[in-house]
């Protein structure tokens, strides 16, 4: 756990934080036990491919934010890709009530060489002032980059600065590429200046006011929700910034997914005494019950949730039945986010389904919060150990090493990328966008239909295998996949 | 003006790691901190080609490479990557990380090169400049490098041409541009290296790059340093076309500049080109009662915003050959300065009795400021990228897509080069158009 300081301008990284680790080489119990005994140790890649990076992470906490800018205070090319999240805040935003989703606003300061050597303090300063002219946004967000970090300049006195004289939020989120090689550390930091400078202590308590921590899934919540008397505040994505500066008021927050949101709710809890929900998410039957009696303690909701519970397994058992006889003794390869893969894996051993082994990106020991429940341990404990469970930062050589060896009915991918080395070597493969499909017991019937509907329809992945182009070499699939992993004792036999 | 970018349609000098992706066999090595790959990728999307996006190796210099230098990190990355990837050449960009902090990755890569292994560096952290520049390091770095190799004893080909155009995934139409560019001057006679895409024949046909007897640049100013480096180094002079050339005039006026430049066969070009306005205006010919007659409205007016070189080139193709007038137009490639005078005179040239206003400024979210002010009378057209969609539906114009980045559109081998991408560009215009009819 950690303690929660929004004096500081920037947030520890998970390795520092949490001590998380992206390599590992194991069963799932093994690493929940190492994690426990505190024994946990970082494995470094002698060869390594590209991993994704906190900037990119960090913006997508504060881009969908309806009435935010954003400055990526850097070279060009750190806000690459950012367009995406204009993209998605566009065409998702009918799945979030949003009718008339508003352009994003997404700059640069476009560091030049001469900033490199004279600093870039003056042009970011200058930079915040025109974009608050050209967009009256209500905050201005400024995510810093590799380049800003370490030529030094002075992002927090720049901020801090232009706040004083604008009189709206900029905020200043420090998230450096080179600072950590878990991207997921991109979120905290957005979220920690979001703690700092938009949610304001609460006046008021709205006890039916629940904080969903979440991505741009589908509004489901307002439904499941409004069945026990409670209403969602989604943040941060399609939320407001005065929607944001109220979630001090909520009665309890959850969370989709704890690797996402871990930080964010443990400020919420330790700074403006909102309870997070400490059980993992409700992905699986097992955890899914456990959550919403959780929630219905917090919120004294006790009797609706049981109501809720029976009349959610009298609608969804006997599909959910049907669906474990037909996909029971399928075996699959799980490759997604810490604790979204966790979910993932759960949900495959409630449909009956046999994990041959998962690829998860990064492994955090502990949560922010005290007391937060390791969804792995929960996984290992509700449905058995994972025997090949390693922990691999989207080290995409490692992946199709794996996946030559173990040939897989189908494979489960959440993030991009991944499912193409399934879909070449000739292996159904699936990966779902929105988080909130496998959630509950609608969740389980949900993914059951897909998969069932993947493993059937195989025609394009045995053809695409039949001509697939593969960079990787024949010594490369024979070795040992962890072969490059440091600190290895020995090559052992897979 | 504080020198701020909106909504980029550009990115930084390692973007160049897309122009590697595109030599076949070819892989980039990134020495940069994690993510510069993965942004990359996307800013491009669906982009990866042989081995970029995920599959690229990288050093994800962290802390430890900036506080203490990352150059054992790199050699160990190098070795990796040539035990685990298969590849004709690897081509080692560095990132602002290793920029900043000063790695001698030079000395790294040459360790390689000394054991005579297909591999060269370039130097390309996102401040030093955009990709469109960078582009020219990577091929100059290719070249002298590793192609230089297999200069020594080579004899001049007297048929066989270099040729610099598309940039690969900056133009959308990269692909298609450099078939049809191959297609037409293998018609009159040449032998062309493209160099890039599934045309081209990799590395052995960068090989022998020093044998051509001279290079066609089809820009404005991008690559404009390779051609002159080739001049100074092999001695080879080079035929500049100033815009992509679309449609039946300005792919006439390429191919007989061409012709006059290298002496071609003078018949054999004519009688290709009339071979050629024969398919082409064929169709002109057959749209233009569509064009004149179609009663429930077709756009009147454009506005481009794109890079110098489809600028121009759409304007004069647009206004000439398919009837619509462009009114503001926006370059928003960062076009150096020194160019942008030859660049106006050039869009000058478009028409002796109207005025094309042009503005040079990568601040994209300037133009959409500048074309939400303005009103002309007619229905109009905006061609330009992803950005743009929301814009277009704000001002009611008919939209395409056309340029980086592009979400909203899928290109794989399409073309607006040349006379079949005149006509290519005329579908999707009025493909658009139409789709707007229920």
């Amino acid at each position: 756990m950690s303690i929660i300081d929004l004096r500081s301008p920037s947030v520890e990284v998970r390795e520092n934080r949490l001590g998380s680790i992206t390599g590992f080489e194991g069963s799932a119990s093994e690493l929940v036990g190492c994690s426990q005994r505190g024994s946990l140790g970082e494995r470094n890649r002698s060869f390594s491919q590209c991993l994704g990076c906190s900037t990119s992470n960090a913006a997508c906490t504060v881009i969908l934010i309806q009435d935010a800018a954003v400055i990526s205070h850097g070279p060009v090319g750190c806000s690459g890709c950012l367009h995406e999240y204009a993209f998605t805040y566009r065409v998702n935003g009918v799945h979030r009530g949003l009718e008339h989703p508003t352009q994003r606003r997404i700059f640069s300061t476009n560091l030049e060489e001469r900033d490199t050597v004279f600093g870039g303090n003056q042009k970011l300063a200058d930079g915040i002032r025109e974009v608050h002219q050209r967009t009256a946004a209500k905050a201005i967000f400024i995510i810093t980059t590799c380049a800003s970090g370490i030529i030094g300049d002075d992002v927090e006195g720049v901020a801090a600065e232009a706040e004083a004289e604008l009189g709206v939020p900029v905020v200043a989120i420090f998230c450096e590429g080179f600072r950590s090689r878990i991207w997921t550390s991109g979120f905290d930091a957005g979220y920690h200046g979001i703690a700092r400078k938009l949610i304001k202590p609460a006046t008021r308590k709205q006890p039916d006011l629940v904080n969903v921590i979440n991505f741009w899934g589908t509004d489901i919540f307002s439904g499941l929700l409004g069945r026990i008397g409670l209403r969602p505040n989604y943040i941060t994505p399609y939320a407001t910034v005065a929607g944001i500066a109220q979630s001090s008021e909520a009665v309890v927050t959850i969370q989709i997914c704890p690797t996402l949101g871990s930080y964010l709710g443990a400020a919420l809890e330790q700074v403006h005494g909102v309870p997070e929900i400490k059980a993992p998410p409700p992905y699986g039957i097992r955890a899914t019950d456990r959550w919403w009696r959780e929630l219905g303690a917090l919120t004294g909701r006790q009797a609706e949730v049981e109501t809720l519970l029976q009349e959610e397994k009298a609608e969804h058992l006997p599909r959910i039945a049907e669906l474990r006889s037909q996909l029971a003794g399928k075996s699959a390869y799980v490759t997604a986010g810490a604790a979204h893969g966790h979910a993932l894996v759960a949900i495959l051993r409630e449909l009956g389904m046999r994990v041959t082994g998962a690829a998860v990106f990064h492994h955090d020991p502990v949560y922010d919060n005290a007391g937060a429940a390791d969804s792995l341990e929960a996984v290992v404990q509700d449905h058995g150990d994972i025997p090949k469970y390693n922990v691999c930062n989207k080290q995409e050589f490692e992946l199709v090493n794996l996946l030559v060896r173990q040939r897989p009915d189908v494979l489960l991918a959440r993030h991009g990328g991944m499912t193409l080395w399934g879909a070449k070597l000739g292996i159904p493969s699936l990966l779902i966008g929105d988080e909130h499909f496998g959630m509950g017991y609608q969740g389980l019937v949900n993914y059951g239909e897909r998969l069932l509907e993947t493993l059937e329809n195989d025609e394009f992945v045995k053809n695409l295998a039949r001509h697939a182009i593969n960079p990787y070499t024949d010594w490369w699939l024979k070795q040992d996949p962890y072969l490059f992993l440091e600190g290895k004792a020995h090559v052992g036999n897979h | 003006m504080s020198g701020i970018i909106e909504q980029e349609r550009y990115t930084c000098a390692i973007g160049a790691m897309q122009t590697v992706t595109a030599i076949k066999r070819a892989i980039p090595i990134l020495h940069s901190g994690p993510g510069c790959g993965t942004m990359v990728s996307g800013f491009f999307e669906r982009a990866k080609g042989y081995a970029g996006g995920s599959t690229a190796p990288c050093t994800n210099s962290g802390e430890n490479e900036v506080v203490f230098g990352g150059e054992e990190k790199l050699r160990k990355v190098i070795l990796g990557a040539s035990q685990v990837l298969d590849s004709d050449l690897q081509v080692v960009l560095t990132g602002c990380t290793a920029g900043i902090v000063g790695d001698d990755v030079g000395r790294v890569v040459k360790a390689f090169q000394d054991q005579g292994r297909p591999i060269v560096h370039v130097e390309t952290p996102g401040f030093k400049c955009n990709n469109y520049v960078s582009h020219s390091s990577v091929v100059q770095a290719i070249i002298d490098q590793y192609v230089d190799h297999f200069a020594r004893g080579r004899t001049s080909n007297p048929r066989l041409v270099n040729v610099f155009a598309s940039l690969p995934y900056q133009d959308p139409f990269w692909k298609g541009n450099l078939a049809e560019l191959k297609r037409i001057l293998e018609a009159v006679g040449l032998q062309v290296n493209i160099l890039f895409g599934p045309d081209s024949g990799g590395v052995e046909e960068w090989k022998t790059i020093p044998e051509a007897a001279f290079n066609i640049l089809v820009s404005p100013w991008y690559g404009l340093e390779i051609v002159e480096h080739l001049e100074a180094k092999y001695g080879q002079r080079f035929y500049q076309f100033p815009h992509i050339p679309i449609g039946g005039n300005e792919t006439a006026r390429f191919l007989r500049g061409l012709a006059g430049f290298a002496g071609l066969d003078q018949a054999r070009v004519e009688a290709f080109i009339a071979r050629e306005e024969q398919g082409f205006y064929e169709e002109i010919d057959n749209l233009a009662t569509f064009l004149l007659e179609f009663r429930y409205g077709l756009p009147g007016y454009v506005h481009v915003i794109h890079d110098a070189s489809y600028v121009v080139g759409m304007a004069k193709f647009l206004l000439h050959e398919v009837g619509i007038i462009p009114r503001e137009q926006f370059i928003v490639d960062n076009t150096p300065e020194a160019f942008q005078a030859g660049i106006r005179a050039e869009l000058a040239t478009t028409s002796s009795k109207r005025t094309i206003p042009l503005t040079f400024d990568p601040d994209a979210g300037k133009a959409q400021e500048v074309i939400r002010g303005l009103q002309h009378p007619g229905r109009g057209l905006l061609i330009g990228s992803g950005w743009d969609k929301h814009l277009a539906q704000e001002r009611g114009l008919d939209f395409l897509s056309a340029s980086a980045p592009s979400p909203y559109r899928l290109v794989l081998t399409t073309g607006y080069l040349g006379f079949r991408g005149g006509l290519r560009l005329i579908e999707d215009i009025y493909g658009q158009v139409l789709a707007t009819y229920r």
